[in-house]
């Protein structure tokens, strides 16, 4: 006789965890010998406080309420808990603030798709450290924490949340035209891009621009195919990733680095540089984040804040997946 | 945003992988290929094999509804299936990059001939009752119809259900709308019209960047 749990949950026996722990302890040393301290923050937490990250910040997925009728929530990742720890608790500290989690957290899942409703991730929070100075930081905490995980072969993808937007804003696509395109793009839908593009009022060159832009993606060279579609008749519109991107560079590790000009994530507090994390040996993303530098002002706090996330169960599979295909070659 | 997927393991290396529907898309996929330079000979032949490794590509051939399923965990880099296979698994996380412009047809709300109660279905009883293999399409579209249904979803031929009372009407994709006269029924409302996409893996995107904009441009220039 069997007896069940619920549908994205799961038991983790003795070898699967050590093989775990052993990755979250690497993962610690790397954060910490760059200065992050760990934190730990409740797993439960009021609904209305999770829920200042706007309605565009990952949904709690479950809800209840305490004996005294408040509705809490289980948190959906750390970067709004964090955000809500800096806020209560480093209201007069010295900026900035370094801090780093290996925390559990809670996801709706779809039926029958074998996802996963509670998960392990490890990540980085760096408060108060404007761009593109901390966005360069937060980059190299995390190409290192790669390299200490085994995957020298991940690759770091950077975007611009704000890219495509001012570039419609500029070519002088109105609201809520504006929205429509954005969330196309963020669903990935070129094609329904495309058909959107020709269906509005625009010149030749910014049809082109505007298709093509979202596109480019690689090293360097993509800002100069950038200005040939004619980027740079939107000021300023291309400099905060070309500031980062050269930062990085300088760190050494812009070969790391893949530019890409159409990425947007799913999450809505991001504002200035995005990341995403690859590895060849996986079809899903290893983790990402980037900059949220208007999450803390709507927790009273305005601060300018970078930081990624690993999905730890993911970064293991591929871990074992690198180490396997590193034994075919050698063999 | 939702749970966490678990990773597909062994992401292959070497030439790009691409998911081809077999069926109703396969002649017309295989031609556009053929159009590209892909040598298709193999596919096109008699075996029972289910890859077939070509310079370029590796070509991996399954069911229609199969192909969002392997882009999405990576086991195929590229796919080409339908608008309606894409529409009615918007929940799977892929690029869809190309409109490849063949295997166009309607996905559509149709009823028999002599039925005009339709309305009354919903007025009266509360909801009208539709069959369909695309049950996601269908409660989309009346809810942004504003309209109730109880969709019904059934895995066979759809056009049984309003014959055999089952349902009032149904949500199917029609081509020529004969197999819809020869059981008497006929297109009420157009839905979405779909053709045959070129969609990608999310890390392949970025990490063979380069490969699949050439092939993409390619297979774009091809099925103009």
């Amino acid at each position: 006789m069997t007896h069940p749990i619920p549908p994205g949950s799961r038991d983790i026996l003795p070898d699967e965890m050590r093989e775990l722990r052993a990755l979250q302890t690497r993962l610690a040393e790397v954060f910490d010998r760059f200065g992050y301290g760990e934190v730990a923050t409740p797993t439960v937490e009021y609904d209305d406080v999770l829920a200042m990250a706007g309605e565009a910040g990952a949904p709690a997925a479950h809800r209840f309420f305490d004996s005294g009728g408040d509705l809490l929530a289980m948190r959906s990742d750390m970067t709004v808990p964090i955000a809500r720890l800096v806020a209560n608790r480093f209201q007069e500290a010295e900026l900035p603030l370094r801090f780093f989690y290996n925390a559990r957290a809670y996801r709706a899942v779809r039926p029958q798709r074998g996802q996963m409703g509670e998960f392990f991730q490890a990540g980085i929070e760096l408060v108060g450290a404007d761009a593109p100075g901390g966005t360069v930081e937060a980059i190299e905490v995390l190409a290192a924490a790669l390299d200490a995980a085994g995957l020298g072969r991940a690759v770091v993808g950077l975007g611009d949340a704000s890219l495509y937007r001012s570039v419609l804003t500029e070519v002088g696509v109105p609201e809520p035209g504006r929205a429509k395109l954005l969330n196309l793009l963020a669903g990935r839908d070129l094609v329904g891009l495309a058909a959107a593009l020709d269906r509005l009022e625009l010149s030749d060159e910014d049809r082109l621009l505007l298709g093509a832009l979202p596109g480019l993606r690689g090293g360097r060279e993509v800002f100069d195919r950038a200005r040939e579609l004619g980027a740079d008749r939107v000021a300023g519109a291309l400099d905060p990733l070309e500031q980062t991107f050269a930062g990085v560079e300088g760190r050494g590790i812009g070969a790391r680095v893949a530019l890409d000009l159409g990425l947007l994530r799913d999450l809505g507090y991001y504002t200035g540089a995005i990341l995403e994390v690859y590895d060849p040996a996986l079809g899903h993303v290893l983790g990402g984040g980037g900059r949220y530098d208007e999450l803390m002002g709507r927790l009273g706090k305005p601060l300018p804040a970078v930081g990624f996330a690993l999905f730890l169960e993911r970064l293991h599979v591929a871990q074992a997946e690198e180490e396997r295909l590193g034994e075919g070659q050698g063999s | 945003m939702s749970g966490v997927d678990r990773a597909t393991r062994a992401r292959p290396e070497g030439p790009l992988r691409l998911a081809l529907p077999r069926g109703a898309l396969f002649e017309s996929s295989l031609d556009l290929l053929d159009r590209v330079g892909v040598d298709t000979s193999e596919p096109r032949g008699e075996g029972r094999s289910l890859i077939f490794k070509t310079p370029e590509l590796t070509l991996v051939t399954m069911r229609p509804s199969d192909v969002p399923t392997y882009v999405e965990a990576g086991a195929a880099d590229l796919g080409i299936t339908g608008k309606d296979v894409l529409l009615e698994q918007a929940d799977r996380v892929f690029y869809e990059l190309l409109d490849l412009n063949y295997g166009a047809c309607r996905m559509v709300l149709a009823a028999p001939v002599d039925d005009d109660h339709l309305d009354e279905y919903e007025r009266r009883l509360g909801a009208i009752r539709i069959a369909t293999k695309y049950k996601r399409i269908a409660e989309d579209f009346f809810e942004r119809t504003g309209r109730r249904a109880e969709v019904i979803e059934v895995k066979g031929s759809v056009e049984l259900a309003p014959v055999s009372g089952l349902a009032d009407a149904i949500v199917d994709l029609v081509d020529s709308g004969r197999t819809l006269r020869d059981n008497g029924l006929e297109v009420r409302e157009e839905i979405v019209e779909c053709t045959a996409r070129l969609i990608a893996n999310r890390v392949a995107h970025k990490l063979r960047a380069a490969e699949i904009d050439d092939l993409s441009a390619r297979l774009a220039e091809a099925s103009r």
